[in-house]
């Protein structure tokens, strides 16, 4: 048996489907994976994110601080309570984790890093932190609650309390709030409007049944990744992970080089990298035919088999196979992937397949 | 947890298998191979004539989570399958043991270990101890 949620009874008295993931029992799904898929992209949906580790950073030295730990530059955010997305790298410039940074006040942050690598990314980042004036405060007492999807806002609304609904409701995306005991967040990894809601564990069982009483539905895992896969978001651990740079997975856009003095961990080794024209790129493919894309299949451009797919799977909103994939340098529009000693054409595409629900991919 | 019909046999593999009048057997994956997989997205059937061998790759069902291969439970050759699950794989899911049915053998031999509906139930018992 793995770590339990607070919401753990909920899922059960729900009927999920409970499986293990990095160590926590979560729920799979509440029954179907694709209509809770849907339920996301057309209604709204909530997942039980309380495995993610809440991360609090303060003091004199946190800005410093986090300049020099995130390839992201926390010195962008200008406005309290602004979100900014970043890799954490180590010194050879491969990802450690990828995570939200946000800006609650002068020399307060938040960041939320993903439950698989939490042991290791506290361990780096308390052991990064001794050189600097910054109180690191893991906060385990804190669930999350994500709602999601074009009706979530409206539908969860009426469950912020009436002093801060409407500063929840005025939040632009990739802004947060504390709102007394919540804290709420416009951020999400559906590809979707909605708001990650951070909230004390004792309160996470009645504000879950408070959403799912108002109309958006359970959702489980299972989704979540669909979700994210469509919505051209990274996996931790599937699309990048220690021995991977930024650059190769398609996350180049996260670092800040400028300031050009300013020195973030693993900013050596990956100027390095980026003057690299044989470094591989981070691409979507759509399978042109039937069938299903998997992780770790091959794939096979103008006769080169160096690209593996990164995440695979099924569409539901596309209702076709999409994946993403690290494949050669280079400009293709065609590739092919092995699938069971077959090699299948799939088109290799920009991301995201899909956004606000609608899929952005000529079919 | 669903009752298992009366009339089917059952593998390990989770397979279920019927004797038709014609001598013919129809194959399909039992309802508890059908919630693990979770939606179904896609199968991959094999040709009308091809022969199987027991034991040997018959079809692959694809679902949300992983592909899966279906065995063939009996040798034979392939006379019918169930080409509804080209447009609808989530068929198996909806009904596993009626028109989620997957293929149709002429058999050429005898199916290996099979269990009735009883025995299938208690070996199920005991994945879930």
């Amino acid at each position: 048996m793995g770590s339990q949620t607070p919401l753990y009874a909920c899922h059960v008295e729900a009927g999920a489907r409970i499986v293990d993931f990095g160590g926590w029992d979560m729920p799979l799904h509440y029954g179907s994976q694709l209509e809770e898929h849907h339920a996301v992209r057309k209604h709204a949906g909530a997942f039980d994110v309380s495995h993610m580790t809440v991360v609090d950073l303060s003091g004199a030295g946190a800005t410093e601080f986090l300049r020099h730990l995130l390839a992201n530059d926390v010195a962008r955010l200008k406005e309290q309570g602004k979100a900014l997305y970043s890799c954490m790298l180590n010194s050879a410039g491969g990802v450690i984790d990828d995570l939200i940074t946000y800006y609650l006040a002068p020399d307060r942050y938040r960041a939320i890093v993903n439950a698989a690598t939490r042991e290791k990314d506290l361990a780096w980042i308390n052991e990064q932190a001794a050189m600097y004036s910054v109180e690191v405060a893991e906060r385990p007492e804190l669930a999350m609650i994500a709602v999601q999807g074009p009706e979530a806002r409206s539908l969860a609304a009426p469950l912020i309390g009436d002093q801060w609904r409407e500063a929840a409701l005025a939040l632009q995306p990739f802004y947060a709030l504390e709102a007394g005991d919540l804290f709420i967040a416009r951020t999400g990894y559906t590809g979707e409007d909605g708001w990650e809601i951070v909230l004390p564990a004792a309160q996470a069982p009645g504000f879950w049944r408070q959403c799912l009483d108002a109309g958006i539905r359970p959702c489980g895992l299972g989704a979540r990744d669909t979700l994210r896969l469509e919505a051209g978001m990274n996996l931790y651990g599937a699309d990048m992970d220690e021995t991977i740079s930024p650059l190769e997975a398609g996350l180049g856009w996260t670092i800040a080089w400028e300031p050009k003095g300013r020195d973030f961990i693993g900013r050596g080794p990956l100027t390095e990298m980026r003057s690299n024209p044989g470094q591989r790129k981070f691409a979507g493919l759509l399978l042109e035919g039937k069938g299903v894309l998997r992780n770790h299949q091959r794939v096979v451009v103008d006769g080169n088999d160096d690209g593996e797919i990164t995440s695979g799977g099924f569409s539901p909103t596309m209702e076709r196979s999409i994946a993403m994939a690290r494949i050669p340098a280079g400009d293709y529009e065609t590739a092919q992937v092995e699938v069971r000693n077959r090699l299948l054409d799939v088109r290799v595409v920009g991301m995201p397949f899909v956004r606000n629900g609608k899929i952005r991919i000529d079919l | 947890m669903s009752e298992l019909p009366g009339d089917l046999v059952y593998t390990k593999e989770h397979e279920w298998l019927r004797q038709e009048e014609d001598g013919s057997v129809t194959i399909g994956v039992t309802d508890h191979a059908q919630a693990a997989l979770g939606d179904l997205v896609y199968v991959e059937l094999p040709e009308v004539d091809q022969d199987v061998e027991r034991g040997g790759e018959m079809a692959v069902v694809e679902s949300v989570k992983a592909a899966s291969d279906v065995y063939a439970p009996i040798g034979g050759t392939v006379i019918q399958v169930n080409e509804d699950l080209a447009d609808d794989p989530e068929k198996i899911n909806a009904d596993p043991y009626g028109d989620g049915w997957i293929v149709r053998l002429q058999p050429s031999g005898d199916a290996g270990d099979t269990m009735d509906p009883d025995a299938y139930q208690a070996f199920l018992d005991q994945l879930d101890e």
